[in-house]
Order: C-alpha cells, then structure tokens, then sequence
C-alpha cells in the first residue's frame, strides 16, 4: 500500500522531469563543534545532490546530527570543511548578506521547535518572511496582497480560524502548522523541514505529508525533510540514513 | 517592517520598558524645571540689577564730578550718533544715613545717588522704574487681603513730592515732638527758671532724645548747605526738609515672624514723610557735611544689595549740599552719566567709541554687565554647574536603559535567531533595538518635557500645595522678595535638553544592539 502511493507521484515527476537538474549539494560536508579542546565531529563528509522537484528524507537516531545537516545546508551555519552548492554554484562562502538574502528567498525552514515569534499572532508570524524581504514602503504598498497570500496559505494549513492568536494559545500541532505556512508563504525554491510531524499525532501527521507531497507535485518544491517515522519517509522520492556523519541511501524511489 | 511591528510590540509587552521610559521622563522633566527656575532668578536678577543701572554708564574717576554736563552730553550723543536713546546725569557719592529708632542713633552706610527722577526713569531699561519700585505706587496686601491701596496713581510721574499721606503723617510726628519738647522746656523752666531759649530749628525736632548731642555736632561741623538760605523762621513747621530722599527698603525696613502666627512680617522703622540725618562729603577739599532730609518714599527693588545700599536724592539739592554748584555760572556738577540705548546689542562697540571719545584718565565708561560681571559671573557658572549634575542624572536613566535592554536582548535571543534565520540581517536586528531606544527616548522625553512645562507653569500653585503639606514655606516671598517663582522657559533649552535625552536613550542602545547583531543564528536558536 505504501509503496502505491510513493509509486504514483514518482511516475508523474519521471514524466515531467525525465532528469532534472541537481538543485542543492553538499561536497564533502564537515561540521564539528569545539568542546573545551576536543573537536567533536557531527557530520563527517556528507555527500548528496538534491535534484529540483525532489522530495528527500532524511532519517537518523537522535544526536546524528541531522538538524545541523539542514543548518548548514540552509546557510544557517557554515561548514567546517566542504561546500555547499545551490544550482552548481557554491554558496557556503558567500558574503553574510547575500546568505542572509539567499535564506529569505531560497530556503524556507520549519523547525524542529516551531519558533514562532512569541509577541506576534499566527498571522504576522506568517508574514515575518515578506516583512523581511520588503522595504517599509514596499511592504506597505502591497500589504493587502500579501495578506492574502498569507490566508491563502494558512487555509492550507487548516488555521484560518487562528489568524489572530498568539503561539502559546495554539497546540502544538497548530503551531507546527503555523511554521510550515511561514516557510512556504514567500515561496522559497526549496524547503528544509526538520521533524514537521514529530509533534502530532499520526492522521494530522498524514495531513501535513499530504499537505507537502501536494507543494511537492504542483508547485514542484524541492523538500528536505528531517524524520522518525520511515513509514511517512517512505512516501518520499528518496530516503536516506545520517549515521556517523554520513549518509547512507535507504531507498531510491526514481 | 519587522522592525517597527517587533519595536513596538516589545514597548507594549515589556513593563520593564516603562521603567525607563520614566527615568529618562524624570530626568527631562528636572532638567527643564530646575532650568526654568534658575534662568528665571537668573533674567529677573538681571532685569533688576539692569533696573538700576542703565545700559552704558560714564562715570568720572573724581568725586568731585565734572562741570559742563550739557558739553559731555552733546559728545556723548555725537559719539555715539543714532544708537543712544537718551542720557541722565547723576551724582553719586558714599554717605551715611542716621535716624533713631526707640531712642538709639541708627547709623547705616549708604550709596547716595543725586538724580532727577523724570531722566533717572528715561535711561532705565524698565518702563517705570520708580513707579514699579517705589512704595506709594504700590497696593499692599496682607494674607491676601488688601491692607492699603496705592497712594499715587499709576500714571503720575514720579517725584520729590509727598503724598498726602506721608504729609499727614508728617504732621502728626512733629505735633507729637512738639508737645514732648513743650514739655520739657516747661519741666527746665520749673527748675531752671532764666534759661535761655530754645532754639526752633525744626532740623531738632526729630532727634529729642540725642538732640543735644546733635547740636553740639552741629556746631563742629561745616556750614551746613541745607540751612544756608532757609529763612530764619520757619512758615510751617510741617513743611518737608528741601532735601528729598527715596531710601531703600532694606535701610528702614526689618523682617521679623510673629511669634504667634509664625508668619513673617515686615516692620518699617522711617515712615515717608519723617527726616532722617544724611552726612556725606563735600567735593572739592573733602570735608564732612551733614543734612537733614525728607523721606519720600520707600524704594524696593527686588536686588537687596540695592535695597540696602541706595538711597536716591534730588540732585540739585545734593549737589548744593556737597558744593558742587559753581557759584558764578550755577552749574552743577555730575559724576555719572548713564546712557540709554536704542539696541542694547551694541552696546560695547558704543563703548569702545566712548572709551576713545572722551578724555582718557577724567571717565570710564563700563556697560551695565561690565560693572556687575562678577555677580553675573557667578549666576551663569551655578547653572551651568547644575546643567552637568542634573545631565548626570539623565546619564544614570542612560545606564538604567542598557541595563534593561541588555535583559531584554538575553531573552529575546532566540527570536533574533529565528529573524535572522528567516533572513534577517544583521543591521535589521540592530534597527530594531536601536529604534526601540529611540522610542523610548521619544516617549520619556516628550513626557518629561510634557511633565517639566506643566511643572513650570503651575509652578506657584505646586508650591502652595506642597508648603501646605509639609506646614512649612518652601518659598518665602519675604527672602527672595519676588511675589512669584519666576520661571523662564527658553524653547532652545527645552530642544536641547529632549534631544540630548533621546540621544542618550538611543546611545545606551547601542551596546545591546550590537550584541544581538552579532547573535549566531543557531547558537541563539538552541538558546533556552
Ligand atoms: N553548539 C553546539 N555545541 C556543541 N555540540 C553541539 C552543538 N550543536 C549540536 N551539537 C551536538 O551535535 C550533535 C548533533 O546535534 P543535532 O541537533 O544535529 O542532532 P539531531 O540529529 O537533530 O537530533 P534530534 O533527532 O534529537 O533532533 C549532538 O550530539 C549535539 O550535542
Ligand atoms: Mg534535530
């Protein structure tokens, strides 16, 4: 049964897509953090190509070092050694604006721990990206389109009753929602989504991977997505294991 | 955008915040209150030790004056072409006044200025000297209620003459001296029938205890001027001396508090209308002399050290007395002339021109701020000493801000780490708590400024209230002789000082900006 459902969307994209073109990559990746005088190596040579239009998961124990994988793949931390390549050119050391600017337009994250802005309702959480990207002026000029953009999207989600809450009057699935609406309403190119559904329970789960499969098809986002559930992961085009600091391919739906 | 949405949603969501919204508040609100005061007693000290003097003053280095004055003049206003307003020449000279008071020879060193009201008035810079200083122009009040109206009317120019009731007054003493010599010649006659005379000299009649000793002076003493053509018999024993005098509150004046109310009240020992000795010395060869004259009014300027010190004389008769007549042309000398200006800014370029003009060694001509620098001086150094505490004060508000922020940015830090992972700069993180100083700095010194000018302007009121709390006179009319607190709020004191505050607000943001500029994304994102 699941193997139907990974099947069918595979098919279409094959169709579209014969080969797409590697979107994201990381070569040789590194990242060790310093502990007194001890170097404490968490990932130890990644190596991956992302294909545009992929769905990719990512699942590993805990403390494997996955969510510092998606840092340092989304410019929210540097490598130690190695690169980072968006569209075959490399971007880890690029000047701190232009990151800064690629991270607004490009990447679109949903954490592991939600972070919302705790003074802002659902809504300006929302639209913190566009707030972001556009002057005052600009902003302003366009604020009624880019609400709309930002209702749109959280009726996706299925929070167009929460509009004006606060995150702490939300339940953790809410806000988990929340998060994803903010990651996708400045319509980056690929999205980073560590644990989307590690909150929830499993049918609001399946809606969330229903909801990214969907961004995934039609809109043909690229997703890197962090998990514990192999059984949700599987429904992706391509599953992969971090262990030990490297990755180790689980199965390969293409 | 972000910036504004989060800067004022921290302003509304951190209490803390208000904390020092209002230390910056207070410290705005002091510094215009307290600079309001100050350069109010400032400007009304000024504007009463300027009262006094004119604009420009010429005065002769010699006490003897100079002849001619109607010359001097006519230089003056050559030299000094369209910006002199008008001149009046004056005697001024040190003497001493002497009356008694319950039997005891009072004796006070005075400065005794020679002068014509009508010209004394035209070179003051206040509208009015005389009518706004003297005592009969005045309406007195006691506790609120009116105890006496003005005597002279407002529009009636000031001069030697006395009112009717310094006259009636007059009248009054000398019956009552008379009857008590009356009766001592009458107690002499019994036990010493053949002595001769007594003397109607109505100079005594005012000295009836010290009388002897007073004519026993008398004879030691120069010719007395006063007396040289008065006839040998005197028309009216109530006519005033033909010397006039307005002498200075403080001289005849003293304050005292009623034991039993505790208030403080003002008791005059010379009424107008009574004589009072006045001995100074002649010109020429300085000799002693000595005269007697009438009281016309009481003189209260606000400046104790004038208050204490002048008294005014009518010139021609000061300048017989002091033999400064010539006999053959009957000129009179003057040693100073004081000079009015049309525009007071150029007033040391007028000086200047003088200073060259005239005869160098004979004057030496001084503004008004020149002849008092050293007071002026000392007043402008206190306020700028209290400008630099009270700034100490908006500094600590300063301080008290960082402090706050700095708290603010450690628990913030995790959603600066999610701004600047949503792609966020830097210098957006910064804007956003530099921008909330500014705020605050906004906020508090528009408040303060707020708080400050309706401080100064219910200022009298706050001074009731408070002094009826404590049961104790926080301002006393009676030391500082102004009716009210007098204020002066200058608009560049009041931008400066709320400028300075913003800019301290924004300044004490800095340091915590900064820090949450520099924030690791992921570092502040695992930030618990
Ligand atoms: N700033 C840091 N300093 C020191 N060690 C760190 C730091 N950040 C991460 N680590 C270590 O790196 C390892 C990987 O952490 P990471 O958060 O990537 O794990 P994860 O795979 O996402 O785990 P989980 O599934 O629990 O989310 C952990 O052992 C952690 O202790
Ligand atoms: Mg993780």
């Amino acid at each position: 049964m699941p193997d139907l459902l990974i099947l069918e969307p595979t098919r279409r994209l094959m169709q579209t897509t014969p080969i797409a073109p590697v979107h994201l990559a990381s070569i040789a990746l590194e990242k060790s953090y310093r502990k007194g005088n001890h170097q404490i190596p968490v990932l130890r040579g990644v190596e991956i190509n992302i294909r545009r239009g992929e769905f990719l998961s990512i699942v590993g124990q805990s403390g494997s070092g996955k969510s510092t994988l998606l840092h340092v793949m989304g410019l929210l931390d540097s490598p130690s050694v190695g690169e980072v390549l968006l569209d075959g050119d490399r971007i880890d050391d690029l000047p701190q604006k232009t990151r800064d600017e690629l991270r607004n337009r490009v990447f679109g994250f949903v954490f592991q721990f939600y972070h919302l802005l705790p003074e802002l309702t659902v809504l300006e959480n929302v639209l913190a990206p566009l707030m972001i990207r556009h002057s005052m002026l600009s902003y302003w000029k366009r604020r009624r389109e880019f609400r709309l953009a930002a209702e749109e999207i959280l009726e996706k989600v299925g929070l167009t009753h929460r509009l004006k809450h606060k995150p702490n009057e939300l339940s953790g699935g809410e806000m988990q929602r929340a998060a994803i609406a903010r990651a996708l309403v400045a319509k980056p190119e690929i999205l980073l989504a560590d644990e989307p559904t590690g909150n929830l329970d499993a049918g609001t789960g399946q809606e969330i991977m229903g909801l990214l499969r969907n961004l995934n098809e039609q809109d043909g986002l690229t997703i890197v997505m962090v998990t514990h559930d192999e059984s949700l992961a599987r429904s992706s085009h391509r599953l992969v294991r971090l262990t030990e600091g490297r990755l180790e391919l689980l199965s390969d739906a293409a | 955008m972000y910036k504004l949405l989060l800067c004022v949603r921290y302003l509304r969501t951190r209490f803390i915040a208000l904390a020092s919204i209002i230390s910056v508040m207070l410290g705005v609100a002091t510094m215009i209150v307290v600079n309001s005061v100050m350069s109010g007693f400032g400007t009304e000290m000024r504007s009463r030790i300027h009262g006094i003097l004119s604009d420009v003053v010429v005065e002769t280095n010699s006490l003897d004056g100079v002849h001619d004055v109607d010359r001097w003049m006519k230089i003056i206003r050559e030299v000094g072409g369209d910006d002199i307003d008008s001149l009046a020449a004056m005697v001024e000279i040190y003497g001493m006044m002497t009356y008694d008071y319950r039997g005891q020879p009072v004796m006070k060193t005075v400065q005794l200025i020679g002068i014509d009201p009508r010209t004394k008035s035209d070179v003051s810079p206040v509208a009015g000297l005389f009518e706004t200083s003297l005592d009969s122009y005045q309406q007195i009040k006691e506790q609120g209620q009116v105890v006496r109206e003005p005597l002279r009317s407002a529009g009636e120019p000031a001069g030697w003459e006395l009112t009717a009731d310094a006259a009636e007054a007059r009248r009054h003493r000398i019956e009552l001296e008379q009857r008590f010599i009356e009766q001592r010649e009458w107690e002499r006659k019994r036990s010493q029938p053949e002595s001769e005379a007594l003397d109607h000299n109505p100079s005594a009649l005012f000295e009836p205890i010290n009388a002897k000793t007073a004519k026993d002076s008398d004879k030691a003493s120069p010719p007395d001027f006063s007396h040289d053509e008065e006839p040998a018999v005197a028309v009216d024993p109530a006519a005033p001396q033909r010397a006039r005098l307005y002498v200075g509150a403080g001289l005849v004046e003293y304050v005292y508090t009623d034991e039993e109310t505790g208030k403080a009240k003002v008791m005059r020992i010379i009424r107008p209308g009574e004589d009072v000795m006045i001995s100074t010395i002649s010109a020429g060869r300085p000799e002693p002399v000595r005269f007697h004259a009438t009281v016309v009014d009481v003189f209260k300027s606000g400046m104790s050290e004038y208050d204490s010190n002048l008294v005014f004389c009518n010139l021609e008769e000061l300048q017989k007395v002091r033999g400064m007549i010539d006999p053959q042309t009957k000129d009179g000398a003057v040693t100073s002339i004081q000079i009015k200006l049309k525009n007071y800014d150029r007033a040391s370029e007028i000086v200047q021109r003088l200073s060259t003009a005239l005869p160098p060694g004979l004057f030496s001509v001084r503004t008004w701020e020149q002849k008092q620098g050293p007071l002026l001086a000392a007043i402008e150094i206190e306020k700028a000493i209290l400008n630099v505490l009270l700034f100490l004060i908006i500094t600590v508000a300063g301080f008290g801000i960082l402090a706050i922020f700095y708290m603010i940015v450690v628990e913030k830090t995790r959603d600066i780490g999610i701004l600047k992972a949503l792609g966020a700069t830097s210098r957006g993180v910064m804007t956003i708590f530099l921008s909330y100083g500014l705020a605050l700095g906004i906020v508090g010194s528009g408040v303060g400024v707020a708080i400050g000018l309706l401080f100064v302007t219910y200022i009298d009121n706050i001074e009731k209230g408070l002094s009826k709390l404590t049961g104790r006179k926080i301002f006393d009319e009676t030391i500082y002789y102004f009716p009210k607190i007098p204020t002066d709020v200058s608009a560049t004191m009041v931008i400066w000082v709320a400028l300075s505050a913003v800019m301290i607000a924004v300044l004490a943001s800095v340091l915590p900006a900064r820090r949450a500029a520099r924030l690791h994304p992921v570092e502040a994102l695992r930030y618990e």
